[in-house]
């Protein structure tokens, strides 16, 4: 059995030169979940220590994008909780309503599916036009999937039934054309959709959002890191904007919580007040 | 891992401990795997705990991602203890009972829990085994992982890691589960401490500080009496 406290002192090492090397800092991520990912990426690589993986790593660019892909957990659906998008249709819908343009942030979009959902659902409220959708992740590679918006046919019937749950009451077909096993969103769902890689740990604020969702991704990170976004998060939105996480974050233990009214307790959404 | 750790019950081993004998009391937390069959289960083994039972539990029960989610109400009629499903970083409270949400793999850091989207694994989110080995690596001897009722192997890894880390192991006896599956895997992947029926596992939680099992040292299974 591994010495654990040497162990950790190599996983430490191993963030650390991430950071050095590829300006990536993985080190206030919560702990137990990165180290799965490590470990199932040492596997993927076929090394037996973390020294080893290091060593590779900081060496090789490839096993270091390899790294980056298993790490950053992309897994979401279109109209993933469809309660959140039905709170979205109830409560934001009517504000954005009354906005002469609108500004959206999706922090941590992985491969997109959460954006086409928002457009889907704003096109059909008539408000698409006036909104022009920020859509960013760490990383480039899910970023270029999220771009092409090509999914597996095989998902859409989840999709669908939760869209129609989430409030949906079109034809949902209307929104992709199938082709082979994999489906294309429609042209018209991306034309206001802004892709652009953006990392929460490291870059900052580079424009003022009325919504900003941040969905999934936070869950990630210890509570020092939480803050230290929540904090971008403010610098980004003026008093009134609001900001939505994911359907098991909470608020209530951050120091940023005060800044916040709750609009729907369930779905997650905190709009900005102070 | 070498930080404190704030959950154990007294940094220092109690007299029995000292010569090996353990009891609930003296454990960190309390985990339960279950699935097919499992609500009923759980809803029997709840009500064996007491309302002064103070070493945090939690459950994996696999379901729907999708599904109503009423299983923290249902359960919550079997026991006085408070019972909630985790929020991501929640603090690990004693004389908490932990549901884990229904799409997320729950872990635990220290003295809180942390929550995952990753894929399935052991075709399940949540998976008992992510849930068991992270316990495992956190708390190392002083977990008590327990399996019920089940038709997949999720959980016996996890039991297994338990097991090497010093914890204490047991499993519902597959005669009695409604599914069998999930037993029989966890029997065969490591040496178990007890197979039990669920009523056995009940009266192993309920006797917390009064030792009528106590732990054998060096594992093994022990005749329980009925
Ligand atoms: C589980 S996905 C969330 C997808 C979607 N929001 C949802 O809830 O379905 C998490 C995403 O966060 C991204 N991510 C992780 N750390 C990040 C960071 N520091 N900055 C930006 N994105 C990050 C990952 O690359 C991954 O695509």
């Amino acid at each position: 059995m591994l010495n654990p406290k040497i162990e950790q002192i190599e996983f430490e090492l191993l963030l650390e030169g991430i950071y050095q090397a590829y300006g990536y800092d993985f080190r206030d991520y919560a702990p137990a979940s990165l180290r799965r990912r490590v470990q199932k990426s040492m596997d993927n690589l076929g090394v037996k220590t973390i020294s080893e993986f290091q060593d590779k790593i900081l060496h090789e660019k490839e096993s270091f994008v390899h790294f980056l892909n298993t790490v950053s957990i992309d897994v979401t659906a279109m109209f993933r909780d469809p309660d959140f998008f039905l709170a979205v249709r109830q409560k934001i819908v009517p504000i954005i309503r009354e906005l002469p343009s609108v500004r959206i942030w999706h922090a941590g979009c992985a491969t997109g599916e959460e954006v086409y959902a928002m457009a889907i659902l704003l096109q059909e409220e008539n408000l698409y036009n006036k909104v022009r959708i920020y859509a960013t992740d760490m990383n480039a590679v899910v970023l270029d999937k999220a771009k092409n918006g090509i999914y597996p046919l095989k998902n859409i019937q989840d999709c669908t039934a939760n869209y129609h749950k989430s409030g949906g009451s079109h034809e949902f077909s209307t929104y992709y054309t199938a082709k082979y096993n994999n489906v294309i969103m429609k042209p018209e769902l991306k034309k206001n959709i802004v892709w652009a890689q953006h990392n929460l740990v490291t870059d900052r604020s580079f424009h003022e959002f009325d919504l900003i969702l941040c969905r999934n991704v936070m869950i990630y990170f210890e509570r020092p890191l939480q803050e230290h976004v929540h904090q971008l998060f403010l610098d980004s939105m003026p008093i009134g904007g609001i900001l939505g996480l994911g359907k098991k974050e909470t608020m209530y233990s951050s120091a940023f919580r005060p800044n916040y009214m709750e609009m729907d307790g369930n779905a997650k959404l905190f709009r900005r007040v102070k | 891992m070498n930080r404190l750790h704030t959950l154990a019950a007294d940094p220092a081993p109690s007299p029995l401990e000292r010569v090996g004998v353990r009891r609930v009391n003296d454990f960190a937390i309390v985990l339960i795997g279950s699935s097919k069959g499992g609500l009923a289960a759980l809803q029997k083994l709840l009500g064996f705990l007491p309302a002064t039972f103070k070493t945090p539990v939690v459950i994996v029960q696999h379901r729907m991602e999708s599904a109503e989610d009423l299983l923290v109400e249902l359960l919550q009629k079997n026991t006085e203890l408070y019972l909630k499903e985790v929020e991501d970083k929640d603090i690990i409270n004693r004389g908490v009972i932990y549901l884990a949400p229904a799409g997320y793999h729950l872990l635990i850091e220290e003295d809180h829990f942390a929550l995952s989207t990753e894929g399935p694994v052991s075709a399940s989110r949540p998976s008992i085994d992510v849930l068991f080995e992270s316990a495992a690596e956190e708390f190392g001897s002083k977990v008590v992982g327990i399996i019920l009722t089940g038709m997949n192997r999720d959980g016996a890894q996890g039991l297994k890691k338990i097991k090497e880390a010093g914890g204490i192991t047991l499993v519902q006896d597959p005669e009695e589960a409604e599914a069998r599956q999930m037993p029989d895997a966890a029997i065969a992947a490591s040496k178990v401490d007890y197979i039990l029926a669920l009523e056995g596992i009940g009266r192993f939680l309920n006797s917390g500080g009064a030792a009528p099992f106590p732990f054998p040292p060096n594992g093994g299974k022990l005749s329980v009496p009925q």
